[in-house]
């Protein structure tokens, strides 16, 4: 069998099994659903996360040790992860064949060749790993000023320098300034890490752009709710997710750009692949050449993925190791192996110092700069409701990748990717919305903090979720809190009894409790021409007939005449039969009541664990009557509203 | 950074170097790994607080609670009879103490409306602390308003500088955690604790105000001005947070400052009305005492007033002011 035929069935398989890993992210117990399916596996394999986290948080959360093995192989192998698992690549892989069948071989050849912007993937990683590091490295810098010694070794290499460069400058060695200039960089860039550390934030921005989850996000968000709302297999009802738009137009544009150039973001975007062009620095096994002297034929590059140029001085860093190549030469002159290529190779990005300095600093500045809008300290965003178990905000942003894998397992569908929520860093993070889905947060559901594959949200017991057991001293872990909005409550606002979300509060005792309240109707006062046992005559007939026999009506005399209260049973347009005898109570003349009774909602905030569940029931069904808002979250001190 | 290699047979010693190379990077990432791997995750945010503060106990060793209250029209005048009652400014500051003075500088408004410490009595400790031989004196508050704006219209900023004092206006950096050792309430807060460094003494001076929640802001209620964080929350329950406020703080000496004391509409004020001449001045070592003899001036009872009970209960000092023998004197 041909390598390319075995490399197709590597790409179809992995392709399959994350297509599979997505359908099976569905509740139960049945084969094809999550029972147990590591359906993160892909996103633990990618060096990617495990890098980002390893810079933001200085752990690696358990199952991101697979990335070790992603790295070791790449290490020995080169970029096998791009042409043989990765199921991104091979969505662009498949497009770009498409795209190609039209064009001739020598537009192939052009389409396939070199281009110097394959410089921009290691300019995205670069910026978006120092994104994350910036703090890390302010923290450096801090701890080598606080430490005497280091200071001063760092001084005293300086001074002596400075001093050397000096005196070749004198020298007339003009090279030996940029030597002074580094110096001054260095110094400059310490200072002002040092001064700002504070703002300096680890945001871990890799997921907008990793290859891995934007396909789980882009798969599980747009493509499977599409795709399933014809069938209904994977969910009862038509899942939803706010500005999954955004997502699929992204997902459609990288798949779609296939058509003009080969794997286009494998080659100019993707950070991931840049990552394993810089640890296939060192590969034992390439490709390249048996002979410089071959006839340049240049069918080698027909068809290569990478846009490496196999025929001259192979690019290692950005060949993909599609091996078609292998299959393109006719003369067996093309081989992988421990051998050099004989027309040369060149083992490292295509990468200036100047233009690498450039991506790391903006990297570092763009996270103050993004978090001048105050969103993490008193300008926090009481909208953005985060799931149960989600780290304060600070953490969540050192571990969030945006893969999406909390909103697919969401059993309720009130996971969303946050559009603006949580400022421009916190794009495509998991918000909760209670208006779309089928209810509130479940109170025995902890599926978001099982599958977050990094521990943005923490993998709970149930048991710490509910604040049972070793952890009733904490208590349950608060979401949020539910507002009742007197102007739009039907009983506070509109004399109609409801009360759905006391009913519907899931906590034990209830965070919602009813305070009785009796409301005289409008119009409800009528003068009485007779009495005769429990039959009320009036002097006028102003009701409906049984408007006021629902159970909820009562007739009741000013408290002058001893405020007796009755539930009304029936009534016609003069009459009202109460409950009782009203002999006695009322005269011929004198005036009662209709009133009704509600029962008006009120939150106790000691209780509420913001799950949602009664803004979800909420029959105001725009802008509900009660709404959860993320003032009093476990997670941060900083919406407390209770001592 | 570009670097290549010109084709030609790879020799064993290239082939060993890459192989080292390699094996080294296979190593770097495993030992990394191995080093970082955590299988369990964050942990919970927790509710026990890390890297706390105390203030220190600032009242003078060995020293007999000593108070004096004085009836006058004129601050600096009573300030001066109180003093020397109490045998001096040189018997709480000694030379070179490094002194605080906590002011009430609540909101933006001119001094005149009393809604803030009276900047000539500011200005006149300020002196007399540095004239003792005091190596320095700071002023600082968080106050409601904006603080900058607060220390300008009061006056405050103008008067502590005018004396030769330095005014610490509270920034995010100055806050650090404290539990109140003790109490309930007051735990893992923010405490405007960075002016206190190397301070020796502290002294508070307040207006006496008319206060809805607790009934009185005086002395015990100006320690709210050394919380950070979102404090309003206190005031669910405001009389056990002045008495663990009261518990927080051991000062040096309080200066209650009664001549004007605001009746009503507090503790804002804003108007002339508002105001009462009430001509009295408490210095004290006991800020309880203070507190009980101030709410006399806006017609209180101690027992009308649950936070002077509360924290007499604590230990904090006593209700019962005629058991310190205070001098009681006139300045006019």
């Amino acid at each position: 069998m041909k390598i390319v035929a075995v490399r197709r069935i590597s790409q179809g398989f992995f392709l399959a099994l994350f297509l599979w890993f997505c359908v099976v992210s569905s509740l139960g117990v049945e084969v094809w659903q999550l029972r147990g399916w590591p359906v993160s596996w892909f996103l633990e394999l990618d060096p990617l996360v495990a890098l980002g986290t390893i810079l933001t948080t200085r752990s690696l959360y358990a199952g991101l040790l697979w990335a070790l093995v992603t790295v070791m192989l790449t290490v020995i192998l080169g970029r096998f992860f791009c042409g043989w698992v990765c199921p991104f690549g091979t969505m662009h892989h498949a497009v770009g064949v498409l795209g190609k069948r039209s064009m001739s071989v020598s537009e192939r050849i052009a389409v396939n060749r070199f281009h110097p912007y394959q410089s921009v993937k290691f300019w995205i990683l670069v910026f978006l790993l120092s994104a994350g590091a910036g703090s890390l490295l302010a923290r450096g810098i801090r701890e080598g000023f606080q430490s005497g010694p280091l200071l001063w070794l760092a001084a005293a290499v300086s001074i002596l320098l400075a001093g050397v460069t000096l005196v070749g400058i004198w020298g007339g060695k003009r090279k030996v300034g940029t030597v002074l200039l580094g110096l001054i960089g260095f110094w400059t860039a310490a200072g002002l890490l040092f001064a700002a550390e504070g703002m300096i934030g680890a945001s871990l921005q890799t997921g907008l752009l990793d290859p891995i989850p934007l396909v789980y996000r882009s798969v599980n968000l747009v493509l499977l709710p599409l795709a399933d709302s014809s069938t209904h297999v994977l969910s009862v009802d038509q899942r939803h997710y706010e500005g999954a738009w955004l997502i699929g137009i992204i997902f459609a544009t990288a798949l779609l750009l296939n058509l003009r150039v080969p794997r286009f973001y494998c080659r100019f975007v993707c950070p991931l692949g840049a990552l394993f062009g810089v640890l296939s620095r060192y590969a034992l096994w390439r490709i390249g050449k048996s002979c410089s002297d071959c006839i340049q034929c240049g069918l080698c590059e027909a068809d290569c993925e990478g846009g490496c140029e196999p025929l001259g001085q192979i690019r290692v860093p950005d060949c993909v190791l599609c091996m078609n190549c292998l299959d393109g030469c006719k003369h067996e002159v093309i081989g992988y192996g421990i051998q050099p290529s004989a027309s040369g190779e060149i083992v490292s990005p295509n990468l200036s110092r100047r233009s690498t300095l450039l991506a790391l600093a903006s990297g570092v500045a763009v996270i103050p700069a993004v978090r001048l809008g105050g969103q993490l300290g008193s300008n926090w965003n009481p909208g953005l409701i985060r799931p149960p178990g989600a780290l304060p905000e600070r953490d969540f942003l050192k571990r969030c990748i945006k893969c999406g894998q909390c909103m697919r397992v969401c059993p309720t569908n009130i996971i969303h990717p946050a559009g603006f929520e949580a400022g421009l860093e916190g794009i495509w993070t998991p918000i909760l919305n209670y208006r779309i889905g089928s209810s509130g947060c479940q109170l025995n559901c902890i599926a978001c903090g099982r599958i977050c594959p990094t521990a943005a949200i923490r993998p709970i017991l149930l048991d710490e979720k509910r604040g049972v057991g070793p952890y009733e001293e904490i208590g349950p872990i608060r979401m949020g809190t539910a507002f009742v909005d007197h102007g739009r409550c039907l009983s506070w606002a509109m004399d109609r009894p409801c009360i759905v979300c006391e009913e519907n509060c899931p906590v034990s005792p209830k965070a919602i409790f009813a305070r009785e309240h009796f409301s005289t109707v409008r119009a409800g006062l009528a003068s009485v021409r007779s009495v005769s046992g429990g039959r009320i005559e009036l002097a006028e007939s102003p009701f409906r007939p049984g408007e006021f026999a629902t159970g909820d009506y009562f007739l009741t005399v000013r408290a002058s005449k001893g405020g007796r209260r009755s539930l009304i049973l029936e009534n016609s347009e003069g009459t009202i039969t109460v409950q009782g005898a009203w002999e006695g109570i009322v005269k011929s003349g004198e005036e009662v009541e209709v009133q009704v009774r509600l029962q008006r909602p009120q939150v106790d905030p000691a209780l509420c664990i913001g799950c949602g569940i009664c803004e979800h029931e909420c029959p105001v069904s725009g802008l509900r009557a009660i709404r959860v808002t993320a003032e009093n979250e476990s997670r941060s001190r900083k919406g407390s509203l209770l001592l | 950074m570009s670097h290549s290699t010109e084709g030609k047979e790879l020799s064993r010693r290239e082939f060993l170097t890459r192989s080292a190379k390699a094996g080294a990077a296979l190593a770097l990432a495993g030992g990394v790994s191995a080093w970082l791997y955590d299988t369990e995750g964050p942990r919970a945010p927790s509710a026990a607080g890390t890297g706390l503060v105390e203030l220190d106990d600032f009242s003078v060793y060995g020293l007999e609670t000593r108070m004096s209250i004085v009836h006058g029209a004129d601050r600096i005048q009573s300030l001066d009879v109180a003093l020397k009652a109490l045998g001096g400014i040189e018997v709480f500051i000694k030379r070179g103490d490094r002194v605080l003075v906590k002011v009430n500088a609540a909101f933006a408004t001119p001094a005149v409306l009393s809604a803030t410490t009276n900047p000539d009595l500011l200005a006149e400790v300020c002196r007399r602390c540095l004239k003792a031989g005091a190596a320095s004196v700071v002023v600082t508050d968080n106050p409601i308003n904006d603080p900058e704006s607060c220390f300008a219209l009061t006056g405050l900023r103008e008067a502590a500088q005018s004396a030769g004092a330095r005014v610490i206006l509270p920034r995010a950096g100055f806050f650090r955690p404290t539990t109140v050792s003790g109490g309930s309430l007051i735990k893992d807060w923010p405490l405007l604790y960075t002016p206190f460094q190397g301070v020796t003494k502290l002294i508070s001076i307040a207006p006496v105000k008319d206060h809805n929640r607790s009934g009185a802001s005086m002395i015990m209620k100006n320690w709210y001005g050394l919380l950070g964080g979102r404090r309003n929350i206190f005031h669910q329950d405001i009389h056990n947070t002045i008495k663990e406020l009261a518990m927080m703080v051991k000062p040096t000496l309080v200066i209650l400052d009664g001549v004007t004391t605001m009746m009503t509409n507090g503790p804002t004020g804003g108007s002339l009305s508002d105001l009462k001449a009430t001509n009295t001045l408490i210095v004290s070592t006991d800020q309880v005492a203070a507190d009980a003899v101030g709410g006399t001036l806006l017609g209180k009872a101690v027992s009308d007033l649950p936070f002077i009970v509360k924290a007499a209960e604590a230990g904090v000092g006593t209700a019962d002011v005629e058991s310190l023998k205070p001098v009681h004197a006139s300045a006019a």
